[in-house]
């Protein structure tokens, strides 16, 4: 196990440097000029060389390259053009807040799209089968974008039911200021036993974590049908059944398991696609994270930003893919030896 | 004994292919509706001037009526003309995106599986790197860079969607180039070009036609967010994601502008979701199913 | 224990792929069904134990167990007959067992299933196992760890722990190597002096069954074609058909044979 979790891990770095290398360089080709976004549009010609120079504008771009990829070793990410701040913290803001709303919408996936799948696959042929995968092709088919704006539309504004955007009621920073532990109010709020904004939290994420579950609970309630039907088709299943293992032990223990591999397989992708939307259910929900940020800094040529949002976007998918190559090899022992 | 006619072969041929195939077929019909309309939307609308550059101040924001089905839009152009108008645009994206991350993504995969080695390591790195995306995001940030509009949004989408195609072919290829009816041609001396388009390319390709089938849904619903993010199509384009995030902000008073466009974009793309199911049944049949 | 077939079909569609008018298997005895590849004998054998249905066939006739009904039998009753009183080994070794539990977990797991405690069901399956000569230690190893030999006696030591009366045997010798074969055959052989497992044996190979065997049923098509005690049967064949298929049996020295 722990050559193979070294092998991914060596293979994971290059391809973020490879990643990094890409996306500075497309970077570079952004028209406009930064140092007139870094210095403001009234900067005079000696300010703006002087900004040209401070932001080591004149250097070749590979020595440029090779600077960049320096500083990021170092923990240095550069300073965001629009912010004024050091990307990294930008990103140390922003990330969090992604992560939380594709987290929850993940969990919310799995919660919904793994038992559809399995009813599913137990009543495959039958009404139940039938209904399931007529709610998965429009689980997969809806835009994004779309069911937010409806959803926001019909229980925030009409309905009055929750609310409309942001991460938890403003008003709460000053009655019930939150102490920042891994900048997630939701979490936070957990651990510091902050109850207003604690309920405040999960009634804003309720809405955007729903619209960012549908597309990976389709997904997922297809994708375990298919399995699991294709796993009771196994030898061993019958073998299983001759032993006196009923359909609930069989559908609950001995098919699921080997059924869960191609389901983890996917999650990388999901988990992937997910990030996508949010970003999208992000601006509809006017959520602070990561897609908000790679909004305003793309809109502003906001360089340094735009390239450590790609570096930590890239970093987390590497990430999330090593963990998918281990959850996998740990569900199968066949793929160890790989 | 009355004497009954069996069916005419073409006939019962259909009707069986219907029964067996019911997710293909729904989503053929869907998608040939929606083509029809794509097709003639020229003639099918009723003000066809509205999928351009024609404004109408005095009609702006109307709710629907029979002079315009699904209303008006912000500078008063009828909304059922231009979501007409955006479903030809839209077919035309995906077809588009499909044929340029194939071109791309398929040759560079059959080369790999061929030649093998640093070659194959090579391409498959690139290959990784690209994958290490999600799609969405790395066409928004190459839409941006190479100015927004339909046509580089089409180049982003499809630069980000080759890599797909190049791992299904290499990985079909690879095993296909190890059967013996390859190694007897290069014995036989065939040249490798043609060893390749010939023998290797056909057989690798089933896996890749349905992957494209899949992916057509998803290419559609990707034009159509980068689209509503601003990076995609522009006005006066009649896209169906660039409408939705015109109509976002007045939501909730004129309900018509985001829906009908919303509609639009979720029936075709169940349309190209049932087919790529459809697709994959057909192709893929492992299908014995014991209890 | 007597187990009794009258009049077993079994339909796929509109396709009959067994007729079976009469079938007898008594206490400790051994019964081969033989007979090619589409002879309907591994369906006769997942339809005696239930599995039929499940494959998509239609299951017609009689098949009792001690006079108890078994095609008419609910999910739920089928857990009191199979592996408690009827198990099966089939032709995959490895492929039959779940490849991602270890093998000792499967085991184990089904002899609780049918009433014994978690400490019970460990010594006996480890008791299992050493009356098929295998260490309990390959209990730990998940089956593609172990061989096919290994991996057969492993479902042959299921069989005995759950101290079954029947044991279904569909082809468990085709997918080894000879050598293993003979090693099963006889763990089988065991079965039934040590255990007094009556055995049904399901086989396309005769000679195999000739050496296993106390009585034989010849298929074809569906249908038994000739039964009897094996010598009898074999050395003086009625039908044809038993003919032609002792016949293609090769045997060293013949004309025809390479290396004569």
């Amino acid at each position: 196990m722990i050559r193979f979790t070294a092998h991914r891990l060596a293979l994971g770095v290059l391809v973020v440097v490879g990643v990094v290398v890409l996306t500075f360089l497309i970077a570079r080709v952004i028209p406009g000029d930064p140092a007139v976004t870094y210095a403001g549009p009234r900067a005079s010609k000696a300010q703006l060389e002087r900004t040209r120079r401070q932001l080591g504008l004149e250097k070749p771009v590979v020595v440029q390259l090779g600077d960049y990829l320096q500083g990021i070793g170092r923990g240095e990410w550069g300073t965001s053009y629009r912010t004024k701040r050091p990307v990294l913290s930008d990103l140390r803001r922003a990330l969090p807040a992604s992560i939380e709303l594709v987290t929850a919408g993940l969990i919310l996936a799995l919660m919904i799209g793994l038992p559809l799948g399995l009813v599913s696959a137990r009543y495959h042929g039958q009404a139940p089968d039938v209904l399931v995968r007529f709610i998965s092709v429009i689980g997969v088919s809806l835009p994004v974008f779309w069911l937010a704006l409806i959803l926001q539309l019909v229980f925030a504004q009409r309905l009055g039911l929750l609310p409309s955007a942001g991460e938890y009621d403003p008003n709460l920073y000053y009655t019930s200021p939150l102490t920042s532990y891994v900048q997630m109010p939701l979490v936070d709020a957990l651990l510091t036993g902050n109850i207003p904004v604690l309920e405040s939290a999960f009634s804003h994420l309720i809405l955007p974590a729903l619209v960012v579950a549908v597309y990976p609970a389709g997904l997922l309630a297809r994708m375990v049908r298919a399995s699991v039907l294709d796993t009771l088709g196994e030898s061993h299943i019958r073998m299983v059944r001759s032993l006196g293992f009923g359909d609930r032990a069989i559908l609950g223990r001995w098919a699921l398991r080997p059924a869960m591999n191609p389901v983890v397989q996917v999650t990388a992708l999901v988990f992937a696609y997910s990030l996508a939307n949010t970003f999208l259910v992000e601006a509809v929900f006017d959520w602070p994270g990561l897609g908000s940020y790679a909004a305003n800094s793309l809109q502003a040529l906001d360089t340094p930003a735009v390239v450590g949002v790609t570096l930590i976007v890239a970093i987390v998918y590497v990430v999330l893919n090593l963990i998918v190559d281990i959850a996998q090899a740990f569900i199968d022992p066949r793929v160890r030896l790989r | 004994m009355t004497a009954v006619a069996a069916p005419a072969p073409g006939r019962a041929g259909a009707l069986t292919f219907v029964r067996r195939n019911p997710t293909l077929t729904a989503g053929v019909v869907l998608l040939v509706l929606i083509g029809l309309v794509a097709v003639l939307a020229p003639w099918l609308a009723p003000h066809p001037e509205d999928a351009g550059t024609a404004t109408h101040p005095f009609q702006v924001l109307r709710p629907p009526s029979h002079s315009h089905p699904f209303g008006t839009d912000l500078v008063g152009r009828d909304l059922l003309t231009r979501v007409m108008y955006g479903a030809r645009l839209s077919l035309r994206i995906v077809i588009e995106v499909l044929l340029l991350a194939g071109l791309i993504g398929i040759p560079l995969g059959l080369v790999a599986a061929y030649a093998g080695g640093a070659v194959d390591q090579v391409i498959m790195r690139i290959t990784d790197v690209f994958l290490a995306f999600p799609a969405l995001l790395l066409s928004l940030a190459i839409s941006f860079v190479l100015t927004p509009s339909v046509g580089n949004m089409t180049i982003a989408i499809a630069v980000t969607w080759w890599p797909w195609y190049t791992r299904l072919v290499r990985g079909e290829a690879a095993s296909v180039i190890t059967r013996p009816y390859v190694e007897s041609a290069q014995t036989l001396g065939v040249s490798h070009t043609r060893v390749l388009f010939r023998h290797v390319l056909p057989n690798s390709m089933t896996p890749v036609i349905v992957q494209m089938s899949l992916d057509a849904g998803g290419i559609l619903l990707t034009a159509a967010s980068i689209s509503f993010l601003g990076l995609g199509a522009q006005d006066p384009t009649p896209e169906w994601g660039l409408m939705v995030s015109q109509g976002a902000q007045y939501f909730s008073t004129q309900w018509w502008f985001v829906t009908f466009a919303g509609l639009a974009i979720l029936l075709t793309a169940i349309a190209f979701n049932l087919i790529g199911d459809g697709v994959r049944e057909l192709l893929d049949p492992r299908r014995v199913i014991t209890r | 224990m007597k187990l009794e077939v009258r009049d077993l079909g079994v339909w796929f569609a509109d396709r009959r792929v067994v007729e079976v008018d009469s079938l007898e298997l008594d206490r400790g005895e051994t019964l081969g069904l033989v007979g090619e590849t589409g002879s309907g004998k591994s369906m006769t054998a997942y339809a005696i134990a239930g599995l039929a249905p499940g494959m998509g066939a239609r299951v017609e006739g009689s098949v009792q167990l001690d006079g108890r009904e078994l095609t008419t039998l609910s999910q739920g009753a089928w857990r009191d007959i199979r592996g408690r009183r009827i198990a099966m080994i089939f032709q995959a070794p490895i492929s039959s067992l779940n490849p991602v539990f270890r093998t000792g977990d499967v085991f184990t797991r089904a002899l609780q299933l049918h009433g014994a405690s978690k400490a019970e069901a460990r010594t006996r399956a480890a008791e299992a196992m050493r009356s098929v000569s295998l260490s309990p230690d390959l209990l730990r190893r998940y089956p593609h760890q172990l061989s096919g030999g290994q991996a057969q006696r492993i479902a042959i030591a299921q069989a005995i722990a759950l101290r079954a009366e029947v044991l279904i045997a569909d082809e468990p010798t085709s997918a080894l190597d000879v050598t293993v074969q003979a090693e099963i055959l006889e763990q089988l052989q065991k079965l039934r002096t040590e255990e007094g497992i009556a055995t049904l044996f399901i086989s396309h190979d005769l000679a195999v069954v000739s050496g296993l065997c106390d009585r034989v049923a010849i298929m074809r098509d569906g249908r038994i074609v000739e039964r009897g005690p094996v010598r009898e049967t074999l050395t003086s064949p009625q039908h044809a058909y038993t003919r032609e298929l002792l016949a293609a049996v090769p045997r060293l020295g013949e004309a025809g044979n390479a290396h004569a």
